[in-house]
């Protein structure tokens, strides 16, 4: 056994310099504190190079399957007997191999991020929320129980809101934020019911208890059937529901373009590599439950999945704000992750799916942090979002060009590049279980490659536009991250997933079907060439579709007015019929009640006082009376 | 030691009498400080004892036990002692007046009968907590409600008469009921035809008829309720807070209303766990009912202090729903939600008696965009508010989910489903939270009389600070908490279970 005890510091460290940061930042060292906390990052980042090493290569196998490792564990909060939250490290093949996207990307991040935030008020803010976002995001992939991963759930929620709202002077990004916050907080809610239905029918919240294929959990069957799905099937959905609010999928998705209202280095970090994944590896760790116990909900993943890739790609192709095109199309890309886990099996050449689903979550943390650094810089240079003011910047930003470049052509899965290969096992996996699905994402392979080249033409070539100053080339501390993640994203490809990464923990042979490949690459090349031919010089083929299709691009554009139905839930249902009623009530009947008892009380006191005037006469008067209808009363009782 | 819960009562009265010795200013606040510094200290120094004396093995019930015959013809007795339970408890009220006297540095009106009220009031609280006969408890819980009123009408604001009366006479009328149903303990307290008694621990041995406890439960429960905002009896607390100085709005809110919650459990359930067991569906459904009612009631308010009372209101509902489900995880949660409750709320209205004392405002919409110009404050009502709705790391998360987990655990299916609408709270919550801290805090400054407010001041600083650091350590180290009141908490609910087979 190799002891992997260590592993704790990687989640601890972020937190003590959160907390150093953000308790001693702003006072001592607000210059230094990037630096500071690049040096922590950088830290863990090798502590998770070497884990990973350690992990895949000289551990021991049983049976030819990576082991899940406790590597550390205490109890945190204790319920019941059985029913107890721990804090501890799990290591198995995902929540190593996202130590790796995460540790990486956030370092890359990290530098970068020092020269696009130099200069900028709250600095070290900035690097203070980068480090409790990194604890998060590291807890939540190391979790050992269902619980923990909720609890740090909420904090990457909590970063995440943190992040978008950064320039709190903003309108927009203070509405961003709460957008954010309160549209996951929702859909945390069903993870919270569904943790609840969970660990009340099997009694556990422990993963490897609950994920182990012969454990009781499994087998035990669903529980009884409430509206003709079993109580499991429930639970299983509920739990779904968090990812698919934190993952961005249809119908919770609204926040995740709003979002780019943070700084650009965090939707690079948080917004398209690691936190929008967590739904993705949220369905990955609760896998075999998934998969043998809860088929339904499983079936309910790969179609929500499905249709979130394709209705992100076609809101793509409209969009103008370069950001929100790259969140579209996140979306999209965590909605063929979503498809690939939907339409696994478990174990062997079966659990096809779920490596391809790892696998582009892999690849896809590398290219599209990319593409979101590369809008950094680019935004950097030119100062405005929108690709309608920009055009013919390759000859200003020779490095940012070639790196868009890659990541653009990687994304579209364009061989030997990383995309082509995970794209090319979730459209093979997903040919085998179903073909209406294939047919849907092989639309959306054509969609991405377009959606995405009309976003690189527009931008580098197009037409020439006159800048205000000249736009000049980022900084190495901007430039070195882009060219370490285009390298990622050219090799990450080639890592053998079928070996490392796969639903039981054992390898399989997967090889590339050129029956899938070859159209697929086909259909991406035939979307770039579109895009060529509508957007490398200005001309009037873009405007003239617009206007034929004019109601459908209307509707793409405008997110098929999505926002509009929420604004409509929220403003008019919640506020205006429930909330203000409610507090009428409270106001109008409750205390009115009860100030009418007061007043009730007070009337009738006033009203009998009259008897107590303190005139003895009156009382004599009274008392004579009274005693002579007495006397009466007797008399006449006596008879 | 052994007189040690009695120090409890005896330090209060002894800085009170100090306090009417002294003219200046200055010295009343800096012996009112230090009175309840030494009382905190004496907390520390309880939990510490405490917690010792259970690790060496001492399993008794209450520990601390004093009991002295006071008023032989009813069989009345002073008698005190503690549990893991009422010793968390005392570590809030200690903590939450320590803040409190700091939080009222700045009492320039009647300052001397200011503290004196203030501290006469921690008085009963302090009383209420450690007295194990029904007849003192109850004492000391009127001796607390009543300088409330003088507190509110004197030193409050707005409508303060009405409020002070309105919350008054609400209080007393639950009294009224408590007073009713305590004697009715009291005169089942002995089936079998020995001495009658008020003390607790010998009630709990025996079994009170049922159709007594059918009668006395709602009326002891309901008593309690109405401090702990039961709806529809919960009105009193947005006007009562609205208009009560901030120091009361901390104790009464963070203190006096957990009396509501530590009564209901300590002595409605308790005692009669077979009324309440029968009669448990109409009051979760009460209980229930504040909780939603109470979050969704938030949302629309303008004034700060009615949020937050609204949001009181709601999280005091689930006290008392986690104290009705009656098994060992879900009261736990509730004894732990109402220590978190207590410091978050008295952190909410310390802060929001902060931001009054600057910009003589509490409706949302004067104010905007403070995070530029007070930073310190800002940040603490953040933290407030994350704690608020429930963010892992801070107590109301450790609460929340401990009531939420254990509610889910009971076996019928109605409680379960009622819990799932208890949940559901955790969102409204987060939609008035950030909708007031994106109003008051974020944005533009939008006043151009708060540019230049000055940050918090040092007394402030120690007042928020220590409400922090409390809500800070249960949510990020619950675990101790939890087991101390879990250990006491073990004998009641097996007490509770024995007389009520499920």
């Amino acid at each position: 056994m190799i002891n992997f005890s260590y592993t704790i510091w990687i989640p601890l460290l972020p937190l003590l310099m959160f907390l150093f940061l953000g308790l001693a930042g702003h006072k001592y060292f607000p210059k230094l504190s990037g630096i500071i906390g690049t040096c922590g990052l950088a830290i863990i980042t090798i502590l998770s190079y070497i884990t990973a090493y350690k992990y895949f290569f000289t551990s021991e196998k049983i049976d030819g399957a990576f082991q899940k490792l406790t590597a550390f564990n205490m109890v945190w909060l204790q319920f019941t007997d059985k029913l107890h939250i721990d804090m501890g490290v799990l290591l198995d093949p995902i929540s190593v191999m996202m130590l790796v996207v995460i540790t990486t990307v956030s370092l890359m991040v990290h530098i970068y991020s020092l020269g696009y935030m130099k200069g900028e008020k709250g600095f070290e803010r900035f690097f203070a929320f980068l480090s409790l976002f990194s604890f998060s995001m590291l807890g939540l992939v190391l979790a050992t129980n269902i619980f923990q991963m909720y609890i740090f759930w909420e904090l990457v929620g909590v970063s995440s809101f943190l992040l978008i709202g950064f320039y709190y002077q903003k309108p927009s990004a203070v509405r961003a934020s709460k957008k954010a916050f309160i549209v996951t907080r929702f859909a945390d809610l069903g993870f919270l019911i569904g943790i609840l239905i969970l660990s009340f029918n099997t009694k556990t919240f422990d993963f490897i208890t609950l994920t182990n294929p012969t454990g009781t959990a499994i087998t035990q069957g669903g529980g009884a059937a409430f509206l003709g799905l079993s109580i499991m099937t429930w639970s299983m959905i509920f739990v779904f529901m968090g990812g698919v609010g934190k993952s961005a999928m249809f119908p919770f998705h609204i926040w995740l373009p709003d979002a780019m209202e943070g700084p650009t280095p965090v939707s690079a970090l948080i917004h398209a590599a690691t936190m929008v994944v967590a739904g993705v590896y949220l369905v990955a760790r609760m896998f075999p439950i998934y998969s043998i116990a809860a088929p339904v909900a499983l079936e309910v993943v790969a179609y929500v999945g499905a249709f979130s890739s394709l209705f992100a790609a076609v809101i793509a192709c409209t969009q103008t704000d370069i950001k929100r095109v790259l969140a579209y199309s996140t979306m999209s890309q965590i909605g063929y992750m979503m498809l690939a886990l939907g339409v696994s099996g478990y174990g062997g050449h079966e659990g096809l799916g779920y490596m391809a689903s790892m696998f582009h979550l892999f690849t896809h943390a590398m290219f599209k942090a990319l593409l979101f650094l590369g809008a950094g810089a680019i935004i950097h240079a030119v100062h405005t979002n929108h690709m309608t003011e920009m055009g013919g910047l390759r000859k200003y930003l020779p490095i940012t060009h070639m790196t868009f470049l890659i990541a653009c052509l990687t994304i579209a899965g364009i061989p030997p590049l990383s995309g082509f290969f995970s794209k090319d096992e979730i459209l093979a996996a997903a040919f085998e279980h179903n073909k209406i699905l294939f047919a849907v994402e092989y639309a959306v392979a054509g969609l991405t490659a377009f959606y995405m080249f009309r976003l690189y033409f527009s931008i580098f070539w197009g037409k020439e536009t006159q800048y205000h100053h000249t736009p000049h080339e980022a900084p190495y501390t901007m430039t070195i991250p882009l060219m370490i993640l285009a390298f990622g994203a050219i090799v990450a490809g080639f890592i053998p997933f079928n070996k490392l990464v796969t639903s039981d923990g054992k390898a399989f042979e997967s090889e590339i079907e050129l029956m899938i490949a070859i159209p697929s690459v086909l259909i991406g090349l035939l979307g770039i060439g579109i895009a060529y031919i509508m957007y490398k010089k200005e001309n009037a083929i873009p405007d003239k579709l617009a206007t034929t299709f004019k109601y459908s691009y209307k509707w793409a554009y405008n997110k098929f007015y999505m926002d509009e139905v929420y604004l409509f839930v929220t403003k008019k249902i919640i506020f205006r019929y429930i909330s203000d009623p409610v507090a009428w009530f409270d106001r109008h009947v409750v205390d009115a009640t009860m100030n009418g008892i007061a007043t009730v009380t007070q009337t009738v006191s006033f009203r009998i006082r009259g008897l107590q005037s303190g005139q003895l006469q009156k009382y004599a008067f009274v008392f004579v009376t009274g005693a002579i209808m007495l006397a009466v009363l007797l008399v006449y009782l006596w008879k | 030691m052994d007189n040690i819960l009695t120090l409890f009562v005896v330090i209060p009265v002894l800085t009170i009498t100090g306090i009417l010795f002294l003219k200046d200013t200055r010295q009343v606040r800096l012996v009112a400080a230090f009175g309840m510094g030494l009382q905190l200290i004496l907390a520390a120094v309880l939990v510490f004892l405490y917690l010792t004396a259970r690790h060496s093995g001492n399993t008794a019930e209450m520990l601390f036990v004093k009991d002295v015959l006071w008023f032989k013809s009813l069989n009345i007795h002073y008698a005190v002692g503690v549990d893991g339970i009422s010793v968390a408890m005392i570590g809030l009220t200690s903590i939450v007046v320590f803040a409190g006297i700091f939080a009222s540095w700045e009492v320039e009106f009647l300052t001397k009968e200011f503290f004196v009220s203030l501290i006469l009031l921690a008085t009963g609280v302090f009383g209420f907590f450690i007295s194990i006969d029904l007849f003192t408890m109850f004492l000391f819980y009127e001796l607390a409600v009543i300088p409330m009123y003088l507190l509110i009408g004197i030193w409050g604001t707005g409508p303060k008469e009405y409020s002070a009366m309105k919350l008054t006479l609400m209080l007393m009328g639950g009294s009224a009921l408590l007073l009713v149903g305590l004697l009715g303990i009291y005169f089942n307290s002995s089936p079998t035809g020995g001495q009658l008694t008020f003390n607790i621990l010998e009630i709990s041995k025996v079994t009170i008829p049922m159709s007594a406890q059918r009668l006395f439960f709602p009326l002891t429960f309901v008593g309690f309720g109405v401090l702990g905002a039961l709806f529809p009896f919960h009105t009193w607390s947005p006007d009562g807070h609205a208009s009560a100085p901030t120091a009361v709005s901390m104790l009464h809110a963070g203190v006096l209303m957990k009396l509501g919650g530590y009564g209901a459990f300590r002595v409605a359930i308790f005692l009669m766990p077979g009324a309440a067991h029968e009669l448990s569906w109409i009051f979760i459904i009460l209980t229930s009912i504040s909780v939603v009612y109470g979050a969704f009631g938030a949302i629309a308010q303008k004034d700060l202090k009615y949020i937050n009372a609204y949001s009181s209101v709601s999280h005091c509902g689930l006290v008392l729903f986690a104290v009705l489900m009656m098994n060992q995880t879900a009261m736990n949660g509730a004894i732990i939600q109402m220590i978190s409750h207590g410091l978050m709320t008295a952190l909410f209205f310390a802060l929001i008696g902060m931001l009054y004392g600057r910009t003589h405002t509490r409706m949302i919409y004067e104010m905007g965009g403070l995070m530029k110009v007070i930073p310190f404050l800002s940040v603490c009502y953040v933290i407030a508010g994350l704690a608020s709705l429930g963010l892992p790391g801070l107590s109301g998360f450790v609460a929340e989910m401990t009531i939420f987990v254990g509610a889910f655990q009971h076996h019928e299916v109605f409680y379960r489903v009622v819990t799932i609408l208890a949940v559901s709270s955790i969102v409204i919550t987060a939609v008035y939270i950030l909708r007031v801290v994106a109003i008051l805090l974020l944005g533009p400054t939008t006043n151009e009389h708060h540019e230049h407010l000055t940050d918090a001041k040092w007394f402030e600083k120690i007042s928020v600070v220590t409400l922090i650091g409390a809500v800070a350590a249960i949510g990020l180290a619950p675990f101790w908490l939890s087991t101390m009141i879990g250990t006491s908490l073990h004998p009641i609910v097996d007490k509770i279970i024995a007389l009520n087979p499920f």
